[in-house]
């Protein structure tokens, strides 16, 4: 008896490739040897996950991601890769002494993940979202109505975050 | 056809839009080279062609002609893909100018301001894995010192950017130059072009804040270890990166392809732009060929010290400026 | 269209990598890595349940996802910080080394 294999749609084919990417590129973050490598798999994975909001048409998410995750936070690792270089000279291995059951432990997760993933109903169709809406707009209103609290409590955070990172890496 | 203006259309624009950008970047190094001769009383380049008008092709056939020597120290692929990764930014940027009534360069997303931050974050990239591939003390501390003062002008760079967003009232670049504006608004955001060009200048990496390069200091920084193509490439990055940002500020404080009979003429358009561009390319070398060079850590005491406050209280009143007037 | 399930697969699987990374690695920059890339997990599913919910114009996955982001920041900044006030200190960043604690 012939196996249906189903047919994929262009949509489809696009998120498979950048899933893959990212995955693959995710994995490689936590298994390469050198940590300049994991750095820059890390900023394909990055750029992954802005390819994957761009499918779930998030676009202003997307290039919030690449403004913030990739243009600030992956250079800041970068930078601290390259003033903690002493630490690349005579390493063996870059697994610590638990990483199997670091290992062991994340397979159940991912596996547990997946059974529960296997149980719910998921939706296979999203709704077209309305043309005539401006998100961003919405995105901005939100921001200062219904999260105006929590709004404020990230711009205290961002700020005690600033100063608390200045105070401990000044040098003494 | 659906495909046709998918696919085909924007390819071509992009082909288009490459071949400009590589032309007026080999015309720009001539533009340069002439320009600082006359600043300096000399004669500038004037044997090969009529003015030296064939220079740029010559200098482009003994690039391509050179060896290409990978160092044996270098780590290879990502010593490879950086002169890359420095040109990328630089031409996609281009993607939401716009170069004529209501056509963008290639298409008009809505978060055209956006898009310029995000690009510009990644344009360090390039010269940090350039760096650190390398394997060098002084490529390295090249690429260290080119991408902290980036990292540090793009803040203020990113200040007057929302500035003039609040301004203008939306993301898309193509309606910012659309809409009308007033007397008003017009003055105030010649106010921050001072500004905003300093930021550039520390962006692109130019004189007087070409520290980075500093021969005498660091041999060429980052580009070090680099030779024939791959140095050209680095080369490249810089002068396209100087081209697109004198369109961003063309487009941002100067009405882009605005100009007598633009509206109605849809051709004039890129030339105005163009026009535009070239007087501000010219303001680059009159900088270069005018101003010494800072200290490192003059540079950086600028920019926070100085440039950020200004850019941020530039920013509250701006806003409070468009919640009255407008 | 794709499945939300095809979503959450992957989200599933970029948070077990970083989990795996926060768990195995012995350099705490690595860490920090992994723990960067279990929040960007979590702000796949975010999104992906935002656009398959019934409320699209609500955007409440946006913006926790919009949070996330700015947290991390703070986040990525305080503990690279850290970790170089760590290595000015003691040499070294390797998580197994740093035990002072550990009596």
């Amino acid at each position: 008896m012939p196996i249906e294999i189903p047919i994929p749609t262009v949509t489809q084919v696009i998120f498979l490739v950048m899933a893959l990417f990212t995955a693959a590129c995710g994995l490689m973050v936590v298994i390469s040897r050198n940590l300049f490598h994991s750095a820059l798999f890390l900023v394909g994975a990055l750029f992954g996950v802005a390819a994957i909001f761009v499918l779930l048409e998030a676009e202003f998410l997307a290039v919030g991601q690449v403004l913030v995750y990739i243009g600030a936070i992956a250079t800041l690792i970068v930078f601290a890769i390259m003033l903690t270089r002493g630490m690349m000279r005579g390493r063996t291995s870059p697994m610590n002494h638990v990483s199997g059951r670091g290992a062991l432990g994340a397979l159940v997760f991912f596996v547990a993940l997946l059974a529960f993933l296997k149980k719910v109903p998921w939706p296979e169709q999203a709704q077209a979202i309305p043309v005539d809406e401006s998100l961003i707009a919405g995105l901005g209103d939100k921001f200062v109505t219904t999260y105006v609290v929590a709004f404020e409590a990230v711009g205290l955070l961002l700020m005690v975050a600033l100063i608390g990172a200045v105070m401990l890496a000044r040098d003494r | 056809m659906d495909w046709l203006n998918l696919i085909v259309f924007p390819i071509l624009r992009t082909v288009v839009l490459f071949l400009v950008l590589l032309t007026g970047f080999a015309y720009l190094t001539w533009f340069e080279r002439k320009l600082l001769a006359r600043f300096h009383v000399r004669y500038g380049p004037n044997r090969a062609g009529k003015f030296g008008l064939l220079q740029p092709v010559a200098d482009a056939v003994k690039a391509m002609f050179k060896e290409e020597i990978v160092p044996s120290h270098v780590d290879k692929p990502i010593y490879l893909v950086a002169p890359a990764l420095a040109l990328i930014p630089a031409l996609i940027i281009w993607a939401v100018i716009p170069v004529a009534k209501d056509t963008p360069a290639i298409a008009d997303v809505g978060i055209g301001f956006l898009w310029i931050l995000a690009v510009a974050g990644l344009e360090s990239y390039g010269l940090i894995l350039a760096g650190w591939s390398s394997n060098n003390n002084y490529s390295l501390l090249g690429a260290l010192r080119s991408s902290a003062q980036m990292i540090s002008y793009e803040l203020p760079l990113g200040l007057f950017l929302v500035s003039i967003l609040i301004l203008a009232g939306s993301f898309s670049l193509v309606e910012l130059v659309d809409n009308p504006r007033a007397w008003w608004e017009w003055l105030w955001l010649w106010v921050a072009f001072p500004f905003f060009f300093i930021c550039i200048l520390a962006e692109t990496n130019r004189s007087p804040f070409d520290l980075p390069e500093t021969e005498n200091e660091l041999v060429a920084g980052y580009q070090t270890e680099y030779g024939g193509i791959k140095f050209s490439l680095f080369y490249m990055a810089e002068y396209i990166n100087m081209i697109t940002t004198s369109a961003i500020m063309a487009t941002l404080f100067f009405g882009g392809w605005r100009g007598p009979f633009a509206e109605e003429i849809v051709w004039l358009g890129p030339v105005y732009l163009f026009i535009k561009v070239v007087v501000l390319l010219f303001l680059f070398v009159w900088v270069r060929a005018s101003i010494s060079r800072p200290r490192y850590d003059q540079l950086m005491r600028f920019g926070w010290k100085f440039l950020l406050p200004v850019g941020i209280v530039y920013m509250a009143i701006t806003a409070v400026l468009a919640v009255l007037l407008k | 269209m794709v499945p939300l399930s095809w979503y959450l697969i992957l989200a599933a699987f970029l948070f077990t990598c970083g989990l795996f990374g926060a768990l195995a690695r012995r350099n705490a920059i690595a860490v920090l890595m992994g723990i960067e890339l279990m929040l960007n997990a979590a702000n796949i599913n975010l999104v992906a349940f935002w656009r398959y919910s019934g409320a699209v114009t609500d955007l409440a996955g946006q913006v926790f996802a919009l949070f996330i982001i700015a947290v991390a920041a703070a986040e990525a900044a305080v503990g690279l910080a850290l970790i170089i006030a760590v290595y000015r200190k003691r040499k070294t960043v390797n998580v197994e080394e740093l035990d002072l604690l550990a009596g």
